[in-house]
């Protein structure tokens, strides 16, 4: 059996009551109460909100931030401080995002269970560092080189920023995989009533420790669910991490396709085959609809007025917005797309980066009709309604 | 009947045998040096479960796979900032970072100079062997000006650094700098850097007889052990701007350079959030487990 131990939440990081935060600071509310002691970060517009926030609280609650000299440092010291024992997050935007793929990488490749926070801007490049987009998402899935599965989680308001990022770092202590948290400078910059609950409400995620003494543990071996249970440094299990492809020994075997072969499927494999432990989505009158919006972060938020708008005039549209975007719910999505005259996907990117998966999902059963925008701004509910009227001929 | 006593040899119970024989070449200086790391590591008597070894990535980007300690091999030019994360972490681990010269002073150079302003509580050992092995011999930020690689067909056009004023400047509170020739130095310096608190950092100059040696003429790695013998003066506490090795011909000054006191990173966050903070802070790193 998979070594999942839920607990709740540790109370020194909860701050417990009603708040009026802005989606960076809840969802550093929501790291700390995750139980994220350790943090690394460089400044960059529009996320750095987030991680000032840690370096104020976390000498109380106890733990450590530091700003290191790049986004290339704090990816890979986060990844440290895990394998010494903590939970870790680092935090940034578009160039930085650009900056830590590599380890991200890394992270899939020696199941480092850490959180990677992004609070979209517009690019290329420079881009739009004060607005929003959501242009990032497929290079939160695939950035990286190499085959590899990650999964990726989008808040849709501050609230959910602090809600939702405890998912995120509990599915990455599950799972062992870098989680992607996908913000956008419209959530992260948006101030709303934000409820903590009590600390024995917030549900949490222990590390999976092995229950095997050294000698006995083999760090990569899978469990039954295909991830491996963990160790950490100074425990005297004298381990090898290392990024070359390696055996469950966790020794380099750079050149043997078969030690290839097994890794890399089950890297991809243990997000594959647990996907539907792993969705999560929410539906609005999806029941009998003609049209269903998909769409996901600020943008599914945005869509509700032209969602609204077309039922005024009586078209019945109904609305899945997804919480978990990868990986996506593909039975669900299939099953909607066969009852529907078509599926509208609103998104801050113009090439469709969500919506092309999702026709990918599809293959055919209903037209999907990407509805992009350049970010820099939201979408007009206007567009939407357009997209949807247009969808109904 | 004669007794036959089995000495094991002390570095044995560092290696992962298992996973013998190494990828290095015959000849090379990476192994001496981890020999006499080893050696060092028993005489300072550091429990071995407490100790993590980092690396990144080339020839000597593998000594992590080969120790048995914790041991974590990183990305090219990360080793650093990885050691920085496993160190604040659990402060209790000794963290040694274990790297050649273009992945500590190249790609990770900007690591480097940080954690040495930082004062980072982590030990340094770069294996400077003039080029990159591990790609096949191109030009490093250490090659000797005009030398040849791959990259540099027709000589190097650059100086190269002069690593122990590199991290000197910065704030190193330890630096030396030994050649392959000098296991008993070497070894003596590792144990003063283990047991030094703060950024420790030890240049190794080692032979690359497969690529940079052949490629340059320069012989075998015994005369490169010859040259070391040669052209090496001790000069404990010479000022690292004198250290620089720009040519192949020079004497090359080694010895313990710097031997200081400083509050570490984690010294001096500890301190200001306890004047900040007051009692609501409890120190990190002291018995937080
Ligand atoms: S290429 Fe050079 S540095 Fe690398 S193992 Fe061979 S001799 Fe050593």
């Amino acid at each position: 059996m998979a070594n999942i131990k839920w607990t709740t939440a540790d109370p020194k990081g909860v701050l417990t009551g009603a708040h009026y935060l802005d989606g960076n600071h809840a969802a550093c509310e929501g790291a700390l109460a995750a139980g994220c002691r350790f943090a690394a970060g460089y400044p960059i517009t529009p996320s750095t909100e987030v991680v000032e926030r840690f370096a104020s609280r976390i000498p109380e609650v106890g733990g450590v931030f530091i700003q290191m000299e790049d986004e290339i440092a704090s990816s890979i010291a986060l990844q440290g401080a895990v394998w010494a024992g903590l939970k870790a997050m680092t935090v940034t935007s578009g160039p930085g995002f650009s900056l830590m793929m590599e380890h991200i990488g890394l992270a899939a490749m020696t199941e480092t269970p850490c959180v990677f926070v992004n609070v979209q801007r517009g690019g290329p490049s420079t881009g739009t560092p004060t607005l929003p987009a959501q242009a990032d998402m497929m290079q939160a899935r695939w950035g990286s080189h190499g085959d590899y599965e990650i999964i990726a989680v989008s808040p849709s308001s501050p609230q959910e920023c602090f809600d939702f990022i405890i998912d995120a770092f509990n599915l990455a202590e599950i799972y062992r995989v870098p989680v992607m948290f996908m913000m956008d400078e419209c959530v992260g910059h948006m101030t709303e009533k934000v409820i903590i609950p009590e600390p024995e409400k917030i549900k949490v995620v222990e590390r999976r420790w092995t229950d095997k003494k050294p000698g006995e543990y083999l760090p990569f071996e899978p469990d039954d669910d295909l991830v491996p249970n963990m160790v950490k440094a100074g425990d005297g299990y004298r381990i090898h991490v290392t990024g070359l492809t390696h055996d469950e020994r966790g020794y380099p075997a750079a050149t043997d396709v078969t030690v290839h072969n097994k890794l890399v499927r089950r890297l991809c494999d243990k997000i594959y085959k647990n996907a539907h432990k792993i969705w999560k989505w929410e539906e609005m009158d999806t029941d009998g609809a003609e049209i269903v919006v998909m769409s996901y972060g600020i943008s599914a938020r945005v869509a509700l007025r032209g969602i609204e708008m077309a039922r005024e005039r009586g078209v019945k549209v109904g609305l899945l917005r997804l919480i978990v975007v990868w990986p996506l719910p593909e039975p669900r999505i299939r099953e909607i797309a066969d009852k529907v005259k078509a599926i509208v996907v609103p998104e801050l990117n113009v090439r469709a980066q969500v919506a092309r998966e999702i026709e990918r999902v599809v293959a055919g059963r209903c037209p999907v009709i990407p509805v992009g925008h350049a970010g820099a701004g939201v979408h007009d509910p206007n567009d939407i309604y357009n997209a949807i009227m247009e969808a109904l001929k | 009947m004669s007794v036959t006593t089995y000495r094991e040899n002390p570095v044995e119970q560092f290696l992962r045998t298992d996973r013998m024989p190494h990828i290095w070449c015959p000849g090379c200086g990476i192994g001496t040096s981890v020999n006499c790391f080893a050696r060092a590591v028993l005489e300072c008597g550091i429990p071995l479960d407490k100790l993590a070894i980092v690396s990144g990535i080339g020839c000597t980007g593998r000594v992590a796979g080969y120790l048995r300690l914790d041991s974590f091999h990183t990305t090219h030019g990360r080793a650093i900032p990885f050691a920085t994360g496993l160190k604040l972490a659990n402060p209790e681990l000794s963290v040694v970072v274990y790297s050649g010269d273009g992945d500590l002073a190249a790609i990770g150079g900007n690591h480097l100079i940080h954690a040495a302003r930082r004062n980072m509580d982590i030990k340094v050992i770069c294996v400077n062997n003039f080029n990159y092995g591990m790609t096949g011999g191109q030009v490093a930020p250490t090659t000797h000006f005009g030398r040849l690689a791959t990259t540099t067909p027709y000589g190097s056009p650059e100086i190269p650094f002069n690593l122990p004023h590199l991290v000197a400047s910065c704030g190193a509170v330890f630096v030396a700098r030994w050649t392959t020739y000098h296991v008993v130095q070497l070894q003596r310096s590792m144990v003063k850097a283990l047991k030094k608190k703060g950024f420790a950092f030890i240049e190794v100059l080692a032979p690359c007889p497969t690529l940079y040696m052949r490629r340059n003429r320069l012989g075998s790695s015994v005369d490169m052990m010859k040259l070391f013998k040669e052209k090496s003066v001790v000069k404990h506490g010479i000022d690292t701007k004198e250290v620089a090795i720009t040519n192949y011909e020079d004497p090359i000054i080694v010895g313990e350079f710097v031997d200081t006191e400083r509050p570490t990173w984690l010294d001096n966050y500890n301190e200001i959030m306890k004047k900040r903070l007051g009692d609501k802070y409890v120190p990190w790193g002291v018995n937080n487990g």
